[in-house]
């Protein structure tokens, strides 16, 4: 607990995850409302609602990035481990303050987004209701993609230290390398959908198709396997990172 | 109390630190002598648990570091006064580090008023001066009162009066009975302000003794002398077992007290011009002591940033490959880029 507080001061006391946090809330609401509005709102089916609200979960995953990469930017980590020489401890701590964070704004925001769409769409394909688990899933699942996307994030912070680096990876990984791979012949449309950000989509896709807005691939994980997937790369991660993180010199 | 054992630490191939053992003691300001780059931060780094050794073994208040419970209270370090947040406030600094520990957000504004940072506790740290930059370190040193505390070159960067009050400071906290270990690479400003001194170079112990006795030792005093009957004195001189050097139209005597030297030549009835003590400079006596150790050699420009040693490995977190290091009498080089910057 006490440690806890002590990155809760430290992430709060700067003013970059302030302007983090406005940009995933702009990008969510930005794209909700634009799906909910265009075209009277003919596309608005939660999985397309909701992509500003993946565009957010990136921009979430710089700022978790950038806790524990500007304490080693600016040498702050060695105050750090003066006060607690217990580094498992205080990653621990870190990382489950931004996954929490992270848990908290990916519902908050994905729920919101979803009700302004609905409130702006005047012919959604179907109904925009959150009644069944499946519906739930769609919509509030990002809190958990949000939440295991932070520990992604710190662990990949931690094992590159400096932060052009760590956002780069956070970034391209999911935007172009997953991509890419599923460009190769045979292997990639096989194991591409089970890479962890491909994987941790499904968690969040429609399962049935819905005629002419969306087509969902039936390869790959399942919704529950494509969360599991993703947050099994997280742990891994994190154990690397704390394995790096007692092995180096701070 | 703080101890070193055996304390071996290589940067990859670079041996930063050489089987380093000694003790510093409480109640007495210890300097921590040695030129740029002679593993003086390092050494610190090591009896902080912020570099893990390579051998040996360090112990601060009886334990490893890493084994101490809330180590502030304990322990107070000052080792680098740009760890901060630029945008952080100063007090949000101290506040954090004071949660950490379970100490009184009450003793944060104590800090802040002992090191007269009160009136800009608000403001980002990243807009203070060095000076007060160095204030704010100290004041995280001080947070947990501890007993034993290690500041790495103090009074970097200070201008004359900042110098005076850490000097007097430092000295407040030993004869309040604290460990106060200080290191610096000016003999001159240790003369003034530590009781014992740990010199090193190359990362190797090279002497550990009070001040007054280092300063002895290794500043031979001698005697100049001018006469009309230079020839005359320069064998009656030599006759009474003197060491004798000619420097231009003087002598310089070596061996024996001033007052035996005026004895001679008024024995012998040699007027005498000039009958003068030489007292070695410190910063001499030093340079011949590392003389040998110095990293670099005197071929390599050791500008230094802000006169922090440029020692491979002393950037944080970027470990030089060896295969870069110049070898010892190359022209001058860019040094690494400071950790500034990354």
């Amino acid at each position: 607990m006490t440690l806890l507080n002590v990155e809760r001061i430290k992430l709060f006391s700067t003013r970059s995850p302030y302007w983090c946090l406005a940009a995933v809330v702009l990008a969510s609401f930005g794209f909700a409302a634009l799906f909910g509005l265009v075209d009277q709102g003919h596309a608005a089916i939660p999985y397309l609602i909701l992509r500003g609200v993946n565009l957010g979960m990136s921009i979430f995953m710089v700022l978790a990035t950038l806790a524990i990469t500007t304490e080693y930017r600016f040498g702050t980590i060695r105050n750090t481990f003066l006060a607690t020489p217990r580094r498992p401890a205080v990653l621990a701590a870190k990382t489950l303050l931004l996954a929490l964070i992270g848990g908290v704004v990916g519902l908050v925001v994905s729920v919101g987004c979803f009700y302004l769409a609905k409130a702006l769409a005047q012919d959604p394909p179907l109904p925009l209701q959150l009644s069944s688990a499946d519906d739930w899933r769609q919509v509030a699942g990002y809190g958990a993609l949000f939440a295991i996307a932070a520990v992604i994030a710190v662990s990949v912070g931690t094992i590159v230290r400096q932060s052009a680096g760590a956002i780069a990876i956070v970034l391209l990984w999911p935007l172009l390398f997953e991509g890419l791979f599923t460009l190769i012949p045979t292997v990639g449309p096989k194991v591409g959908p089970w890479l962890p950000f491909a994987s941790a989509d499904k968690w969040v896709s429609p399962t049935s198709s819905i005629t002419d807005v969306f087509q969902s691939s039936a390869s790959g994980p399942t919704p529950v396997q494509g969360l599991l997937v993703f947050a099994g790369t997280a742990a891994l991660l994190w154990v690397v990172a704390v394995l790096v993180l007692q092995r180096r010199d701070a | 109390m703080i101890e070193t054992i055996g304390l071996t630490k290589y940067y990859g191939k670079t041996l930063a630190v050489d089987d380093l053992s000694f003790t510093v003691r409480p109640g007495a300001v210890t300097g921590f002598l040695g030129p740029n780059g002679s593993g003086k931060s390092t050494t610190m780094r090591l009896i902080l648990g912020l570099d893990n050794p390579t051998r040996g073994s360090t112990r601060v208040a009886g334990h490893p570091y890493a084994q101490l419970t809330k180590p502030l209270t304990q322990v107070g370090a000052l080792l680098d006064a740009n760890w901060i947040h630029p945008n952080r406030s100063a007090r949000s600094h101290l506040r954090f580090m004071a949660a950490s520990n379970k100490i009184p957000v009450t003793r944060v504004d104590e800090v802040l008023e002992i090191v007269g940072l009160s009136s800009v506790a608000k403001r980002a740290a990243g807009k203070f001066s060095l000076g007060m930059k160095q204030r704010l370190g100290l004041a995280g040193a001080l947070l947990g009162d501890p007993q034993v505390l290690l500041f790495d070159e103090p009074v970097n960067g200070l201008d004359p009066e900042g110098i005076f009050w850490v000097r007097t400071f430092m000295k407040n906290l030993a004869a309040q009975g604290k460990t106060v270990f200080v290191s610096s690479h000016l003999l001159s400003e240790m003369a003034l302000t530590a009781d014992h001194l740990i010199v090193i170079g190359r990362g190797r112990l090279i002497a550990d003794s009070s001040t007054q006795e280092f300063i002895a030792r290794s500043t031979q005093t001698s005697v100049r002398v001018r006469s009309p009957r230079l020839a005359d004195l320069r064998s009656a001189l030599g006759q009474a077992g003197l060491a004798v050097v000619d420097a231009d139209d003087a002598l310089v005597v070596t061996g024996g007290p001033i007052e035996q030297i005026g004895d001679i030549a008024g024995g012998a009835g040699i007027t005498l011009h000039e009958l003068s003590p030489q007292s070695g400079s410190l910063e001499e006596a030093f340079i011949q002591l590392t003389g040998d150790s110095v990293e670099f050699g005197t071929s390599r420009a050791v500008s230094g940033h802000g006169g922090f040693a440029p020692v491979p490995g002393s950037v944080p977190g970027s470990i030089q490959p060896p295969g870069l290091l110049p070898p010892p009498g190359s022209p001058p080089v860019s040094l690494p880029p400071p950790p500034e910057g990354r």
